[in-house]
């Protein structure tokens, strides 16, 4: 489990971030984008994927949350 | 000597890579890399902030140069506590040259070492009496400070003092603010993880000191993050930016306060120039706050016009306009200094190794001037700043990460730039091997650099440099050949 950060970047798309590591980078999907159920299997643009606990989505962004690493690119 | 193709620039680094032993061959083919625009992931061709081998020349610094030296030194007003032995604040002091208004010694204290001179019987015993000690005697001596930070040498972290219950004690007895800093030296591989430190240091003990006062704001408060007001840098900025309409409210850090920062949560748009330093505290912020960044680039008028433009773009029209008479107002001056430095300088090809923001950030300053960048490489950058790179060099350039002594050399053997910008450590071996050389850490003593004012310094610096005569005489007259076979011929 790791803490990541999620934001929108300046072409609207959402950004990943994970401090410990100094990742960042694009998310190409997320499994559940609605407002009601948001998180999932996210996957990287260098490859890699994490996994959110699906939940309503953030009512602002960036928003900070746990997610477990399911395959690291690296 | 023209530009060398993809197929010599691969040959060249393979051909640099041979000394080494066949494990470090391995872990170093890996750091460098010839660019390819096309790449959308720096990842795939160079890797960034690994352990430097050991029994190399790394260019390297420590976290505690990432800390004390680059974010939390320019913070003029507080005291900065080299806390360990007497040398690693005495041999940084004021190297920086992060200039600030103030009186030394009274209200500011930029240049001065503060430092707990830690000896054998410190590390025997601890030195958290010491500590204590020494903050009582700073608060006496120099009543006019607006908070101490202790930022931690080695020794603290292997002697396991406990500086946080210090700091804390000791901040309720001189009722200021006083900041552990977790800095010990050998922590990360380079001083990049110093910086990400310190910024977590400010976002814990910092930031929030002032959330609940009040804030006369305006609409156009913006702060300068991660300037560090070397020759003057943040001033040069901040007179372009006041001339947009906008009020810069906090200077992080070259030449701020501690006020400063701690109303910076009142912003409404961070600036951010040195992206890897500051760009922690910049997401922090932003998720907290609510206040978007935004990265910029004041080197050499075409960035600085594309930055202006995208500052205005997050503000109204009179902003907007104000940026364009900015724009107009400063295009006749550049063109100047176009006209009289670029016949000079054009054609000339320049190699860089800096530290974590400026190997890409300069290009678009040297190619005003109709200079080349042929090579750069970083210290300390991650992978966010390579792939931010690839895109500002030209094709088949040379990528460097964490470049070795031998290598740098080797390669500027053989690519043979007219100009090499990097550091303190390099500039000697390059000046006695007869290539032209600006030190870009502390500008060679000049500056500032950034902004409208600074490109004319650094046109004018990079003349001098490298139209200086003294290139012709580096060899002895009675080595020289030419001229005595024309005198025995006449």
């Amino acid at each position: 489990m790791a803490n990541i950060m999620i934001r929108r970047d300046s072409k609207g798309s959402y950004q990943f971030y994970l401090p410990k590591r100094d990742l960042e980078d694009t998310i190409v999907s997320m499994e559940f984008d609605t407002p009601e159920k948001w998180g999932g299997e996210i996957k990287l643009n260098n490859g890699g994927a994490y996994y959110i606990e699906p939940q309503a989505a953030p009512a602002r962004l960036p928003y900070s949350v746990r997610a477990k690493r399911l395959d690291a690119a690296e | 000597m023209s530009a060398l193709t993809r197929e010599e620039t691969q040959a060249l680094i393979q051909e640099v890579l041979e000394v080494y032993p066949e494990k470090a061959r391995k872990d170093r083919e890996k750091h460098l890399a010839v660019n390819d625009q096309s790449i959308e992931q720096s990842k795939k061709c160079i890797t960034s902030n690994r352990k430097s081998l050991p029994g190399v020349m790394t260019i390297r610094g420590c976290a505690y140069a990432g800390s004390k030296g680059v974010v939390w030194g320019p913070i003029k007003d507080m005291i900065h506590i080299s806390h360990g032995p007497v040398g690693c604040g005495q041999y940084s002091r004021a190297g920086r040259r992060n200039y600030y208004v103030g009186t030394t010694g009274v209200n500011a204290f930029g240049t001065m070492n503060f430092t707990s001179d830690f000896q054998e019987k410190d590390i025997v015993f601890g030195g958290d009496k010491k500590l204590a000690k020494l903050i009582g005697e700073v608060e006496q001596l120099f009543p006019l400070h607006k908070g101490i930070s202790v930022q931690s040498e080695c020794p603290i972290g292997l002697i396991g003092d406990d500086i946080e219950a210090v700091s804390k004690k000791s901040a309720k007895e001189i009722n200021k603010p006083v900041i552990p800093v977790r800095c010990e030296g050998f922590r990360g591989v380079s001083q990049s993880l110093g910086h990400h430190i310190a910024n977590d240091a400010i976002r814990d003990w910092v930031l929030g000191n002032r959330d609940e006062s009040t804030f006369e704001s305006t609409p156009y408060d913006v702060t300068i993050i991660g300037d560090y007001n070397i020759g003057g840098d943040a001033w040069a900025t901040r007179t372009i930016l006041e001339d947009m309409g906008l009020r810069v409210i906090a200077q992080w850090s070259g030449d701020g306060t501690l006020a400063e920062m701690e109303n910076t949560p009142k912003a409404k748009l961070n600036l951010l120039h040195c992206y890897r330093s500051m760009n922690y505290i910049s997401r922090h912020m932003e998720e907290k706050y609510g206040i978007p960044y935004m990265e910029y680039n004041f080197f050499g008028p075409t960035k600085i016009e594309a930055s202006i433009r995208e500052i205005a773009g997050f503000f109204d029209d009179t902003i907007k306009a104000k940026a364009e008479a900015v724009i107009a107002k400063y295009k006749p001056m550049m063109q100047a200094v176009i006209d009289k430095y670029k016949p000079r300088l054009e054609g000339k090809r320049v190699m860089l190794y800096v530290g974590g923001l400026r190997p890409r950030h300069v290009i678009g300053a040297y190619e005003d001037l109709g200079m080349e960048v042929v090579g750069t490489g970083y210290e300390f950058a991650h992978g966010d700043d390579y792939d931010r790179t690839i895109k500002e060099m030209g094709n088949a350039t040379l990528l460097y990460d964490d470049v070795t002594g031998l290598e740098f050399e080797e390669f500027v053997k053989r690519v043979k730039p007219d100009l090499v910008g990097s550091g303190i450590k390099e500039k000697f071996i390059f000046q006695k091997m007869g290539i032209p050389f600006r030190q870009m850490h502390s500008w060679d003593y000049s500056g500032p650099y950034h902004s409208y004012d600074g490109f004319a310094i650094f046109a004018r610096d990079m003349d001098m440099t490298l139209n200086n005569p003294c290139w012709g005489n580096l060899t002895a007259p009675w080595l020289k050949v030419e001229p005595v076979a024309e005198k025995a011929a006449a």
